[in-house]
């Protein structure tokens, strides 16, 4: 599904990815951790298109497609998702006129007919009550006024309402109470299935007691220094990133 | 620039104008009245056109508007006709009494000045200049004597008509009263209406104002509105302008407030060639509030001018001015707001915010508070903002399949609509969101207009016949 070749990425002339190599297939669930500062939210924001970085060299193939070369939105139409680390506040941007925009050019894209006024609030209730959003999305704006768990439920909730092929979560985790990060996984078990694909971006290993990924990765100082299944997490919950930071030199670098 | 020849003929024009009329304007008026006008036109001959030499016009340049050739129509002997018949306003669900001012003079159907049961009465300013003498002349030019000269004494001299609009004490007018300022004309032309409002005490009512050209004629009005609200009153202001560019427009409009009286006022500029608007908010005794908000929408070469004033002359009161604008093409606005907080204006509460997108380059915009404070215990605040769209919220929207450019528009919504949800009257705050939306998709042009919906029937352009009417 996704396939990210040599890829090397800076911003105002510092080097964040360097030659970054992924592959990731229907149905897998990726972990990608690794501590502050070693590039994952740059590959987040690469995948998802972010302009503001510049692709040095490599390459991103997203179902035979070349993905550097397409609009953020055309991606989004074509199933990328990206749950924001800091989901961003629109003032005066109600969230039912942006998520039925957002749901109808999707729709538009696919060839679909576009959703009714009511055929779309019945489906934003069924996802609301998914991720357990109590508030009244018509009448508020997008993450304004949401505390950091809502802007984190919202993410999930907007997951579910546009059904990507490929999510990608960028420490959707961060600032959660247990039972919001419940909440959280249980939105991205429902969403799994052997079409779709789920890139975790953490930085610990709670998310993934709830939501067992097939494949861990480590990623440092730009290069992914380690794979491994989940007990890679656990390992790396256990001895912390000291280890991985001292080999990134010598064993891990050449495993 | 204050001494070129043409701004000087036109002053010429208009004083030779003023002395060979002065007895239309003599049989119409009143002895005080005329008065009013004999030392309107003094302060006139006096200062001339303004020039960007003054503070307040540094930033706008008249030169070219005065020196077009204009005419005059200083004697509208029938104006009793069927506005319907060419022009017609509405917005849906919004009951109102609508009212026509046509090249500045009232045109009616009855009667020129309507009378209700519960006392209020409204209609043309030159009939109740003949039936209600006193009431007129304890009040027109009081207000409006807060500025010298320029525009605003040149309408003085040359009141003739306009709205005159009376509110009793404790009445709540429940429909909005809706003021339609229509420009038709073959020939370019001057025109200055004239209007005044009186809200007694703890009386209500609301005034929806709009500006229409229905010709792409050449005109430039100079209108000036009085609004004294009396202990208590409460009134609520909207003013829409929606005009070609050919058209230009100068409107100063004068709140007086007295003791716990308030007033909110909204002015949306959503096309216009050449649009100024002056407002002076006079805070004159305790407890008195002033809200004025505003939104510009313009591009190509549109230019819009909001001045504010909020003079707190007394303690306790609460002004909050808000202009946004959005610019496009090679648009230019200018925004001044200034706050004036006197010496015994105690705890004074005076806001001010002036924000701004630009979306080209070639846009302009000047913003510049004005704040003196002469009282110790206040709070004031200013801010003024000039930028583009948040790069960081265009592309959250573009990740979940917006195209750029209905993320764009999503985001120039929400920007307008801090203004729009202002609006009170709902069917009348619907009507304007939707006219900025149609705006901001380039789909309202000048011939689409009116404010208020424009019967779709009605040709978009075409020439009264004056002898008919």
């Amino acid at each position: 599904m996704l396939n990210i070749t040599n890829l090397s990425v800076s911003i105002e002339g510092k080097n964040i990815l360097k030659n970054f190599n992924l592959e990731v297939k229907s149905g897998e669930v990726h972990a990608i951790m690794g501590p502050n500062g070693s590039g994952k939210s740059t590959l987040a924001a690469v995948i998802a298109g972010r302009d503001n970085y510049n692709i040095d060299s490599g390459e991103i193939s997203y179902l035979g497609q070349d993905l550097l070369a397409m609009a953020p939105e055309l991606r989004a139409r074509e199933g990328i998702f990206l749950g924001f680390q800091y989901p961003v506040e629109i003032p005066g941007v109600s969230m039912a006129s942006f998520m039925r925009t957002a749901i109808n050019e999707v729709r538009k894209h696919k060839g679909l007919s576009i959703l009714s006024g009511g055929e779309f609030l019945k489906l934003m209730e069924e996802k609301k009550n998914m991720v357990e959003i109590h508030s009244k999305l018509t009448t508020r704006s997008v993450n304004e006024g949401f505390s950091g768990g809502e802007k984190k439920k919202n993410e999930i909730f907007q997951m579910a309402m546009l059904e990507p092929k490929l999510a990608i979560l960028d420490e959707t985790d961060s600032g959660l109470d247990i039972d919001a990060l419940k909440v959280v996984a249980n939105g991205v078990n429902r969403m799994r299935s052997p079409q779709n694909a789920t890139i975790i971006i953490t930085h610990y290993q709670r998310l993934l007691e709830f939501v067992v990924p097939d494949f861990v990765h480590v990623l440092f100082n730009g290069k992914i220094v380690k794979s491994g299944g989940k007990e890679l997490a656990i390992e790396l919950e256990k001895n912390g990133y000291e280890l991985i930071k001292k080999g990134a030199n010598g064993d891990y670098a050449t495993n | 620039m204050s001494n070129s020849p043409n701004i000087l003929n036109q002053k010429e024009i208009l004083e030779n104008l003023f002395q060979q009329n002065r007895n239309i304007f003599i049989e119409s008026g009143h002895q005080s009245l005329d008065r009013l006008r004999q030392s309107a036109i003094e302060e006139f001959s006096l200062s001339g056109f303004p020039n960007s030499k003054m503070e307040a016009w540094r930033f706008t340049d008249i030169s070219s508007l005065i020196q077009r050739e204009y005419g005059f129509d200083f004697r509208n002997q029938s104006r009793q006709f069927d506005i319907s018949t060419i022009f017609s306003c509405e917005v849906n669900n919004l009951d109102t009494f609508s009212v026509t001012l046509l090249n500045g003079w009232y045109v009616y159907q009855t009667t020129p000045l309507t009378r209700l049961d519960n006392g209020v009465v409204f209609g043309s300013l030159a009939k109740a200049i003949e039936e209600y003498p006193n009431l007129v002349e304890k009040h027109i030019g009081k207000a409006s004597s807060a500025t010298k000269g320029g525009f605003v004494a040149l309408n003085t001299a040359f009141i003739q008509d306009g709205l005159f609009f009376y509110v009793p004490k404790g009445v709540k007018v429940e429909k909005p009263i809706q003021l339609i300022n229509i420009v038709d004309s073959s020939l370019p032309v001057f025109i200055q209406p004239r209007s005044l409002v009186i809200a007694e005490q703890d009386s209500e009512l609301s005034l929806v104002h709009c500006d229409h050209a229905l010709s792409h004629t050449p005109s430039l009005t100079n209108a000036v509105l009085e609004v004294f609200l009396m202990p208590g009153a409460k009134i609520d202001h909207y003013k829409v302008q929606n005009k070609g560019k050919n058209s230009a427009l100068f409107t100063s409009t004068y709140f007086k407030l007295h003791a716990n009286s308030e007033v909110s006022s909204n002015i949306m500029t959503l096309n216009g060639g050449f649009t100024r608007n002056f407002v002076s908010l006079d805070l004159a005794e305790p407890r008195a509030k002033a809200h004025i908000s505003g939104l510009y929408l313009v591009d190509r070469n549109q230019f819009v001018d909001n001045q504010i004033l909020a003079n707190h002359a007394s303690s306790d009161c609460h002004s909050n001015q808000l202009f946004k604008g959005i610019l496009d093409d090679e648009a230019r606005a200018v925004f001044s707001g200034a706050i004036k907080v006197h010496r015994d204006a105690q705890r004074t509460q005076a806001y001010q915010n002036s924000k701004n997108l630009l979306l080209t380059p070639q846009a302009k915009v000047n913003t510049q508070p004005h704040l003196e404070i002469y009282a110790d215990d206040v709070k004031c605040s200013h801010g003024a903002t000039i930028g583009q769209l948040d790069a960081n919220s265009l592309f959250y929207l573009r990740s979940r399949g917006i195209s750029e450019k209905s993320a764009r528009q999503l985001l120039m919504h929400a920007f307008a609509d801090e203004v729009v949800k202002k609006i009170s009257i709902e069917p009348l705050r619907q009507r304007i969101a939707n006219m900025v939306d149609k705006r901001l998709k380039g789909e309202l042009s000048i011939c689409d207009q009116c404010v208020l919906h424009c019967s779709d029937n009605i040709p978009a352009t075409f020439n009264l016949d004056m002898s008919k009417l």
